[in-house]
């Protein structure tokens, strides 16, 4: 029905447009236009679908909890919590849709029918208004077509509320994000010292597991120190930087400095094949390949290592960040001037000389700035640390032992049976704000760095 | 007395030809203008002196370029060497962004000329006034050599030319991006430096080349047209086509 309604909405847009356009041509013969033909079309076509678009949204954001309203209100002597209210009007949906296989009771019977009822009003109603809604629209549209109105400045205005529209629904999505993030994470830290949680050294959460009742308060002071989790983060990031600074870097220096156009012709979309290899590719990569490798030549060589190793999940992740260094920092390279260059190479310098004392330093704000795009798309990483790294949250510096970080704590603890209102479950949502603000902080500064960075050359 | 002696030299860029047997004396410690239209080759031309034309790809030089009796268009060549010897300032000021006092020491230090702190000390300072531009930044010579004014800038980048002590200076249009005043100034320099180094200088401005050569040459087309005393070149010119550009006709 209501698929119909929007497809009827839509296509009438597209006939006015043509039938507006074909209005000014008429128009045209007899007197000049005040815009190009095609705005008459425009503004026909948005004179038709917007209001009716509106109208129909708002329809069915509405439409539910009135009728939902309309329901309950039969039960509202029954004194019954609102959990139990819920219940019931879901069941009712279930019965009016034939899904319901429990206890079918008269009364719940009624109600089922009189959802049907109120259903069925509720569309025809629906289907007048915005019927109506479009009659009226058009008319209005059409008479000011008619007289030869001004139509230029309603589009550019529709436009640009279209436009506005768009974007405001981007930033209230992120908004909406980072306060049910934050929401869920205030809960956590009333059952959960926000001390316990930013100084704890212990990561424990299936401890404070209890069948019935609320866990014991001092198992929970020591189960949800995420220390050993920023630690592990951190630390994985590090040795994942550890590998792809020094190969992005050379390689983005070798593509932009010194390699002929054939080898950049190849070399550059070779290594960004790296980066659209999917992450869980390179976890399995790294816990069935290079994890056992790892144990084995540290076996070899004496020493204790565990097959899942920070070492194997770091250096993967930094094999994984490569082309983001590398290409990013082969594009603020190049966009060195080329003056730079020749006024070097003209005081006899040669390449490397020229590359380590002129072009390197002139880059080097943008360089950081890659950098730190990628340290925190390393903190940020989840797959390969949940599949090579471990799930116990260590605290270790060693390498060669297992770690744990903050995103594979928050697949550990969401994953499987949870029970909302857990501390434990929330403390995923304590978790995932610290990832963000972490993220979210070096992003910024790396922006910055950046933006800084092309202003000294514009 | 001969400083540079072209003999046919022809450039391709790709299997385009830009330059056409073109041969020239360039004489010592004088000024030598070329001149001609936008696209004419003069710029390519001066790029051979000091192998420039290396960093692009597709250029090919061909024929005799000898300085001092060393061939300059030969694979054997030391580049690095040429090129302490070649000075070169470019039509956009182009200071590295450091400071003012790493911008004159950058030639120095590549090629490993002074010994001492003292000694570096002394050539950036010798330079800057040489330059004209020891007065203005002396009491901050820390401070980034892109901050400085255009006219600033340019003087800065001869500074750091002359900073090794070239035979040869190369100049592509060195004024193109200035105001008048920073033109004058630079003008005046040049007038300066000619005593010791030999100055070659791609110019768009006529006058300038009147004012500030002793030798001029014509370019069109990738052909050196004519080429003669500057005086010769602009009051009395063999050759129709000079004759024309001169008096601006066409260009």
């Amino acid at each position: 029905m209501n698929l119909i309604l929007v497809t009827f909405i839509i296509l009438l847009a597209f006939t006015s447009y043509y039938f507006g356009r074909k209005k000014a041509l008429v128009i045209q013969s007899s007197q000049r236009l005040t815009a190009l033909p095609k705005f008459y079309g425009y503004y026909l076509a948005a004179w038709c679908a917007a209001p009716a678009l509106i109208i129909f949204a708002l329809w069915s954001v509405f439409e539910p909890s009135i009728v939902k309203t309309f329901i309950l209100q039969d039960y509202t002597d029954q004194n019954l919590t609102k959990n139990e209210l819920q219940l019931i009007y879901t069941k009712v949906k279930a019965l009016a849709a034939g899904t319901y296989t429990g206890n079918i009771t008269n009364f719940l019977d009624e109600s089922a029918n009189k959802y049907i009822q109120l259903k069925g009003i509720a569309n025809s109603a629906k289907v007048a208004i915005i019927l109506a809604i479009l009659i009226l629209s058009l008319s209005f549209a059409y008479r000011s077509v008619q007289k030869n109105d001004r139509m230029r400045e309603p589009v550019e205005i529709f436009l640009k509320w279209v436009l506005f529209v768009a974007s405001l629904g981007a930033v209230l999505v992120t908004i909406g994000i980072v306060f049910s993030l934050l929401f869920e994470a205030i809960r956590f830290f009333q059952a959960v010292k926000i001390f316990d949680f930013i100084f704890g050294t212990h990561w424990y959460p299936a401890k404070t597991f209890v069948r019935d009742g609320q866990p014991d308060p001092e198992l929970m002071k020591d189960a949800f120190g995420a220390v050993p989790l920023f630690a592990g983060t951190f630390f994985i990031a590090f040795i994942a930087m550890c590998v792809a600074i020094p190969i992005g870097l050379l390689s983005g220096i070798y593509l932009s400095e010194y390699a002929g156009r054939g080898v950049r012709k190849y070399a550059k979309p070779i290594i960004e094949i790296l980066a659209g290899i999917p992450t869980v590719v390179y976890g399995f990569f790294a816990a069935l390949t290079v994890g056992p490798f790892v144990k084995e030549i540290g076996n070899a060589m004496g020493l204790e290592v565990s097959a899942e190793s920070a070492l194997a999940a770091g250096a993967v992740m930094g094999v994984m960040i490569i082309p983001f260094i590398s290409s990013l920092s082969d594009d603020v390279i190049t966009a060195v001037p080329q003056n730079l260059r020749d006024g070097s190479y003209a005081m006899g310098a040669t390449k490397s000389e020229t590359v380590k004392k002129v072009i390197f330093p002139a880059a080097l704000p943008g360089i950081v700035g890659s950098i730190l795009l990628a340290v925190s798309r390393a903190v940020g990483e989840t797959m390969i640390v949940v599949m090579a790294s471990g799930l116990a949250a260590n605290l270790t510096m060693n390498p060669l032992e297992s770690t744990s970080t903050i995103t594979a704590q928050i697949v550990v603890i969401l994953i499987g049976d949870q029970q909302f209102g857990d501390p434990k479950t929330q403390s995923a949502f304590a978790l995932g704000i610290s990832l963000f603000i972490v993220t979210l902080f070096l992003n910024v500064i790396a922006l910055s760095v950046v933006k800084k960075y092309r202003e000294k050359y514009e | 007395m001969s400083k540079i002696k072209a003999e046919n030299v022809n450039v391709y860029y790709g299997s385009k030809q830009a330059l056409f047997d073109v041969s020239i004396d360039i004489a010592e410690k004088e000024v030598t203008a070329l001149i001609g239209p936008s696209g004419c080759g003069k710029s390519t031309f001066l790029r051979c002196f000091n192998r420039m034309n290396d960093v692009i790809e597709i250029c090919r030089v061909e024929g005799s370029i000898k300085m001092d009796n060393l061939e300059l268009n030969s694979r054997k060549l030391d580049v690095v060497r040429l090129r302490e010897n070649v000075g070169m300032v470019f039509q956009k000021p182009n200071p590295f962004p450091k400071t003012i006092y790493e911008n004159v020491a950058y030639g120095p230090t590549i090629h490993g000329i002074a010994q001492s702190k003292e000694e570096m000390d002394q050539i950036v300072e010798t330079s800057l006034k040489k330059a004209a531009l020891w007065n203005e930044v002396k009491d901050r010579l820390d401070e980034i050599g892109t901050g400085l004014s255009g006219g600033q800038q340019q003087r800065l980048c001869i500074a750091r030319a002359i900073s090794v002590s070239p035979e040869v200076i190369l100049m592509d249009e060195p004024c193109s991006a200035l105001d008048p005043i920073a033109t004058a100034q630079i003008e005046e320099l040049i007038d300066d430096l000619k005593k010791e180094v030999t100055i070659v200088i791609v110019t768009h401005s006529m006058s300038q080349a009147a004012r500030v050569s002793q030798k001029t040459g014509f370019f069109h087309l990738g052909k050196l047209i004519e080429f003669g005393p500057t005086d010769k070149i602009f009051k009395n010119p063999d050759n129709q086509q000079t004759q024309d550009y001169i008096t601006g006709r066409f260009g």
